[in-house]
């Protein structure tokens, strides 16, 4: 059976990486739910365009940090911060389609 | 001297300078007797608009009062003061503006001392000069730079790295005040100077910046403590409400980053691959491992704006069930209303409905199709390319939308509901990224040392 990722995280979060990259976090409780969820191969590119409705070539990078017990996940800003179209400057309010993930 | 047997200590006042932080901290840090006193005070997240109009993002009274207390105590003490990214965007205005501050605060205080200023605006001559060289590089995703762009540009600026803030340091400044600046240069200046390591000097920076976001609870608003020794650095919270875990400092490396083990830099990249993070007591963690990897050539990175116009912006709401069901055909409807009385009365411009309680937050990435709310909130975005042209384009876009006859409509006084007179407001000009490429460092320094004494 599937769990959910908020089973096993305990940050969830959105920001930018400068002003044309949207980056997210995935901080994880404890190294059991870190582990887990890597073995899963839950994330991917193909993961990441679907939630976020872009390219997968538009997913830059998709970094587990052992130091931290974290996924970190960087994708193409739909717009660079502050262009018409502009939504949210900082980037930090787009993780909730992520809290949907199922591993 | 040799590095190994001394160690060296920074004390970070907050997270971005006009942030605060509590005096009780500061003055545990003082009582630790720091080598360098130290705050970032820039970002490029606030947007475009700050570089653009040569604004502070940060209140000037806030950032006056964190000022006071490291320029007087700092001054005193004869303690190095480095700030960096003046006036949240570094270019030209900012700087004065923090320099101005700076002035009124050594008057108020009594305060003598030598000011070093660093400039980071680069003319465009000489990013055209690299330009026709095809030697500026975009970032990921940003669009090649051409020469319209370049043209179209207000105050570019560049990050500098440490060599400036140490030439300053050198001319026997006591206190730096920079431009656009790599946030950790600010912390790692010094001490690489001294001969401490330039990857743990940088790391530790990197942290500092952000003052005490790194330790748990984390705040920005407060300060924090960095001791570099010679294989390792310490951080050390200066609140006995906080302390830095592992756990927290390792994660702070994620934060705004695209690689948490490779963050590029001024001249380099700062390499954790073989990072590791051990926990001491008292709150403490220690840090070792991280390297710095000058790259072949130097490059630094250049931040610009263009002007792109001006915006009003008119704030409403609706609570009609039957209007919030037909929100998307009807607000296409008022749009090609609105279009067809622009292309009549000649005016130029954009608008933009900014929905809150359907994609407000998410726009285009919103994966929610069904809208919830018994009441939208609705931001009407005009942008023209005169302050009275977007006036214009948001009282027609707001009276077109306001009586708007939209089909089985039976609430006919009014679709809106403003909480505001007057209804619309002047946002003042926009502005967009134009500029955000390396450009390699040749030649002249682009970032002079100006010495003034206050």
């Amino acid at each position: 059976m599937k769990r959910s990722i908020l089973s096993v995280a305990k940050v969830i979060r959105s920001k930018n990486s400068g002003p044309y990259e949207l980056t997210l976090d995935i901080i994880f409780k404890d190294r059991k739910g870190y582990d887990l969820f890597r073995r899963s191969n839950a994330v991917t590119k193909a993961t990441i365009a679907r939630l976020y409705r872009c390219r997968p070539a538009d997913v830059l990078k998709i970094v587990y940090f052992e130091p931290a017990k974290a996924l970190k996940v960087t994708l193409k800003r739909p717009i660079p911060s502050g262009h018409p179209g502009e939504t949210d400057i900082y980037g930090a309010q787009q993780h909730a389609p992520l809290l949907s993930l199922m591993f | 001297m040799t590095s190994r047997e001394k160690e060296f200590r920074v004390l970070s006042a907050t997270a971005i300078l006009g942030y605060g932080f509590p005096e009780k901290s500061f003055r545990a840090g003082l009582a630790r007797k720091p080598h360098l006193i130290g705050a970032d005070a820039g970002s490029t997240d606030p947007g475009p608009y700050y570089l653009g109009a040569g604004k502070a993002f940060t209140n000037r009274s806030g950032v006056k009062r964190d000022l006071r207390f490291m320029l007087r105590e700092g001054v005193r003490r004869g303690i190095p003061v480095v700030i960096g990214t003046a006036g949240g965007s570094g270019a030209r205005p900012h700087v004065d503006w923090c320099e101005a501050i700076i002035r009124e605060i050594a008057r108020e205080e009594k305060l003598a001392f030598t000011l070093g200023i660093i400039y980071a605006d680069i003319p465009k001559e000489r990013v055209r000069k690299h330009l026709r060289k095809g030697e500026i590089v975009p970032l990921a995703y940003v669009p090649p730079l051409t020469e319209k762009m370049l043209d179209d540009s207000l105050h570019i600026v560049a990050q500098m790295g440490v060599e400036p803030i140490q030439e300053a340091l050198r001319r026997g400044c006591q206190v730096v005040l920079a431009g656009r600046c790599y946030d950790p240069a600010v912390f790692a200046a010094l001490p690489v100077m001294r001969g401490f390591d330039e990857g743990l000097a940088l790391h530790m920076g990197k942290i500092l910046e952000c003052a005490a976001i790194a330790a748990t609870p984390g705040s920005g608003a407060d300060c924090a403590l960095g001791v570099l020794r010679g294989d390792s650095f310490i951080l050390e919270t200066l609140n006995p409400a906080r302390t830095f875990t592992p756990e927290s400092t390792a994660a702070h490396t994620l934060y705004e980053k695209t690689d948490p083990y490779h963050l590029p830099g001024p001249g380099g990249e700062l390499d954790l691959t073989a990072c590791t993070f051990t926990a001491l007591p008292g709150g403490r963690v220690e840090v070792r491992g991280s390297r710095h990897v000058p790259t072949p050539e130097y490059y630094v990175k250049l931040e610009g704006v263009r002007r792109t116009g001006f915006r009003t912006i008119s704030v409403a709401g609706t609570r009609d069930p039957i209007m919030i069901k037909e929100i998307d055909a009807i607000l296409e409807a008022v749009t090609g209303q609105v279009r067809d009385i622009l292309k009549a009365e000649k005016i130029d411009g954009r608008i933009q409905f900014h929905v809150y309680g359907k994609d407000g937050v998410m726009g285009p990435l919103e994966p929610e199709t069904k809208i919830r709310s018994h009441e939208l909130g609705i931001v009407i975005e005009a942008v023209g390319s005169t302050p009275e042209a977007a006036d214009s384009l948001c009282s027609i876009t707001r009276s077109t939308l306001l009586h708007y006859g939209y089909p089985g409509r039976i609430s006919t006084a009014g679709n809106l509901a403003f909480p505001f007179s007057p209804s619309d407001v002047r946002m003042g000009e926009t502005f967009e990224f134009s500029v955000y490429h390396l450009m390699p460092l040749t030649g002249r320094t682009p970032f002079p040392v100006k010495v003034v004494t206050i």
